[in-house]
């Protein structure tokens, strides 16, 4: 987390307001991303000009990736053991107006430095002559998960978004299909299936004037690939219809471009940039985020921000808590049964961490759940870790009761403790990932002496432990609250 | 991405990849052709097409406003753009299709015409005409008749990009800032549509982007009210 380290003096003030949301590691300097894609250990993204960025968690981003033939917004996707690369060429008002062409091209790997990395000779698979309604740039890869077919979209403002099937062994357009007109007024669009649902995102405001971008990425869905595309107005994207997936959010103007990624066990995250970071000088910058899901449309979900919450179990309704006693609430009932007397009304104060700590034993303490009452011992600080590394989208976390310096740990039997001090071991570092339902899944980055990861589940009612996430129970999800 | 969608000034590192290209803000070998976007206004009174939008409409070639990009169109800025007096008699007169103005010094032709989409293309009447299509101010005016009068009717605008319309006279809907086309963007407060003859007047505002707009009436459920007829 080197750059939390180097950022100027007025961040570093912004970062100690609570709830403060963190865009990517390292230098993620991108403009028009692929959809992040995984190989050989690595995680990868290219943009327009040709490079792209790598990195070995998903946190931490660097420049490193290579595509050859220049252009602009390209795609990337796994077909079997190859990756099949789109991009545009020209197009996008880019060397001399709207006659673009969308080529694609095979690699064994997306590692520059291994002996494989070679790209096979591009192919032509969408155009346009630049007096059309169309502009053949800006495409996306479906592989459809019902048939097997490839499918590529592409187009920008400059009239239709267009739908072309390509064929999927050799990454070529199919002979005699005719390109589609399936939206219109947007860009940078990708296909999704789910459930049913075919979903066409795009991009929809202005790119390219930093600050002043504003892009924002929209959704509509039909039963059949080929659309119509309604929005839940029912309008027709082909009549401009779209409904909001991502818009501009804390520091981050201008978000397009996305591309999902599902990850199994309920966690999906999708890639988009920023048109401005605003944090860093309002350049354009890659960003990974959860994709929820909510009555069958996808929705931008939020990365844990560093805060202060109460942690309550989506199963249970509990709250998680430091094991010490708790302080009782001066006085009784007040102003009796029906409300009156008992003298002017107050406000009441609440326990402070600094009247309840000192009593507590400095040892590791167990942590179990119960009903969330406002207490010191409730309240839990979230905190990026510098230089722990992290994983898609976020850094590793420690959790500690706010106040202190007890943190959230797991064990080397698969339970659940607070130690005294955060020491900065793996076991105290924690991985938070929001669901599709937009509850979170909380793991500890290692657990001792086991080999499989573990999260944190509500075993009966009460009482917290490590287990196997099962994305079927309620018993690992998990709400953070504002206190 | 599309670099002239609202900026004709590449302001990002990546753009300076092209930096050796030729960049040009107009099509290559414009068609010179209205087709198949436009067919001109005929004598037969045109109802609006399945879903209410109003096709048949009065445009001026569009004035020259040289703008690089859209990042400044506000409120106030719209406002003192469009209701600018660049012609006589702006916001009363009727045109006739072929009847020139005069802006600046450039002779502006009206033309009748019946978009054949539900959208008007405006990029592609500029282009058509072989004018500038880029950092352009378009006007556009029709007639609606009306069968009987239409209490707590309403305008429903989109436009690409800013834009302000007039209902007889009485502004009704204004789109400010940097907009895309999209049906229903913005709808008047209610109005009333007279039996008769009601005057609709536009004007449309863009940078770098594909100008066009779509208007129709709509009822006090949404539905669009399709018994009003354009003839000239």
């Amino acid at each position: 987390m080197k750059s939390f380290l180097a950022i100027t003096v007025p961040a570093l003030f912004s970062i100690a307001l609570s709830h403060q949301a963190f865009a990517l590691d390292g230098e993620p300097y991108i403009h028009d991303p692929s959809t992040v894609a995984f190989c050989e250990g690595k995680y990868y993204t290219f943009g327009t000009g040709g490079g792209g960025l790598i990195s070995e968690d998903g946190w931490t981003w660097h420049s490193g990736a290579q595509r050859p033939g220049g252009g602009a917004a390209p795609d990337v996707l796994k077909i079997g053991d190859r990756y099949l690369m789109a991009y545009g060429a020209t197009g996008g008002g880019l060397g001399g107006g709207h006659n673009g062409r969308i080529l694609t091209m095979w690699n064994q790997t997306l590692d520059p430095k291994s002996p494989d990395f070679k790209f096979t000779e591009a192919v032509v698979v969408a155009s346009s002559d630049g007096k059309e309604d169309c502009d053949a740039i800006d495409p996306s890869f479906l592989l459809d998960p019902t048939d097997g077919k490839l499918w590529l979209t592409y187009g920008t403002y400059f009239g239709f978004i267009r739908l072309v099937e390509l064929d999927p062994k050799t990454g070529k357009h199919v002979e005699g299909n005719q390109p589609l007109n399936i939206a219109i007024d947007c860009e940078a669009t990708d296909l999704i299936y789910r459930d049913g649902w075919y979903y066409l995102l795009g991009t929809h405001g202005t790119c390219c004037s930093g600050a002043n971008s504003t892009y924002n990425i929209r959704v509509g869905r039909s039963r059949k690939v080929t659309g119509p595309y309604l929005d839940n107005l029912g309008n027709d994207m082909l009549k401009g219809g779209g409904k909001l997936v991502v818009s501009a959010s804390d520091r981050h103007l201008g978000p397009g471009h996305f591309g999902r990624m599902v990850l199994g066990d309920d966690v999906e995250k999708f890639s988009c940039h920023y048109e401005a970071d605003l944090d860093r000088s309002g350049r354009s910058v890659l960003d990974v985020r959860p994709l929820l899901w909510k009555d069958g449309w996808p929705v931008g979900g939020d990365n844990l921000k560093e805060g202060t919450y109460e942690i309550e179990s989506v199963g249970t309704g509990y709250a998680l808590e430091l094991g010490v006693d708790f302080i009782s609430m001066a006085g009784g009932m007040r102003g009796g049964f029906r409300g009156g007397g008992g003298g002017p009304v107050t406000p009441l104060p609440l326990p402070e961490i600094s009247q309840v700590s000192s009593n507590w034993p400095n040892t590791d303490l167990g942590v179990r759940m119960i009903d969330y009452m406002l207490r010191p011992n409730q309240k839990w600080t979230i905190t990026p870790v510098a230089d722990a590394g992290g994983y898609l989208g976020s850094p590793y976390f420690k959790i500690t009761v706010a106040g202190t310096d007890r943190a959230l740990a797991a064990t080397a039997d698969g339970e659940v403790i607070a130690v005294a001090a955060f020491s900065n071991k793996p076991e105290q570092l924690w991985r938070v990932d929001q669901l599709t339902d937009g509850t979170y899944r909380i793991m500890p980055k290692v657990t001792p002496n086991s080999k499989e990861p573990l999260a944190l589940v509500a075993v009966g009612y009460s009482t917290p432990t490590l287990a196997k996430f099962d994305p079927t129970s309620e018993r690992g999800r998990w709400n953070f609250k504002t206190p | 991405m599309s670099i002239l969608r609202k900026t004709l000034l590449p302001t990002l590192g990546a753009l300076t990849l092209f930096a050796a290209q030729t960049f040009s803000a107009e099509p290559e070998n414009p068609p010179h052709t209205l087709a198949p976007y436009f067919t001109p206004a005929t004598s037969s009174p045109k109802s609006p097409d399945k879903d209410g939008f109003l096709q048949r409409w009065l445009l001026l070639e569009p004035i020259k406003k040289n703008l690089r990009s859209n990042a400044g169109f506000t409120d106030s800025w719209v406002r003192t753009t469009l209701t600018t007096e660049y012609f006589p008699n702006q916001f009363t007169v009727m045109p006739k299709d072929g009847e020139k103005v005069t802006v600046a010094d450039d002779e502006l032709t009206w033309h009748a015409l019946d978009s054949s989409l539900f959208n008007v293309k405006l990029f592609r009447l500029a282009a058509g005409l072989n004018k500038q299509t880029y950092g352009v101010l378009f006007w556009a005016v029709t007639v609606v008749d009306s069968p009987r009068d239409m209490e707590n009717v309403r305008l429903a605008v989109g436009s690409n990009s800013a834009s302000m319309w007039w209902v007889n006279g009485q502004e009704a809907v204004d789109l400010f800032g940097d907009r895309r086309m999209v049906m229903d963007d913005v709808i008047s407060k209610r109005l009333t549509l007279k039996k008769g003859r009601n005057v609709i007047r536009g004007a449309v505002i863009n940078g770098p982007g594909m100008s066009d707009f779509c208007v129709r009436f709509i009822d006090e459920k949404g539905e669009p009210i399709k018994d009003l007829t354009t003839s000239f």
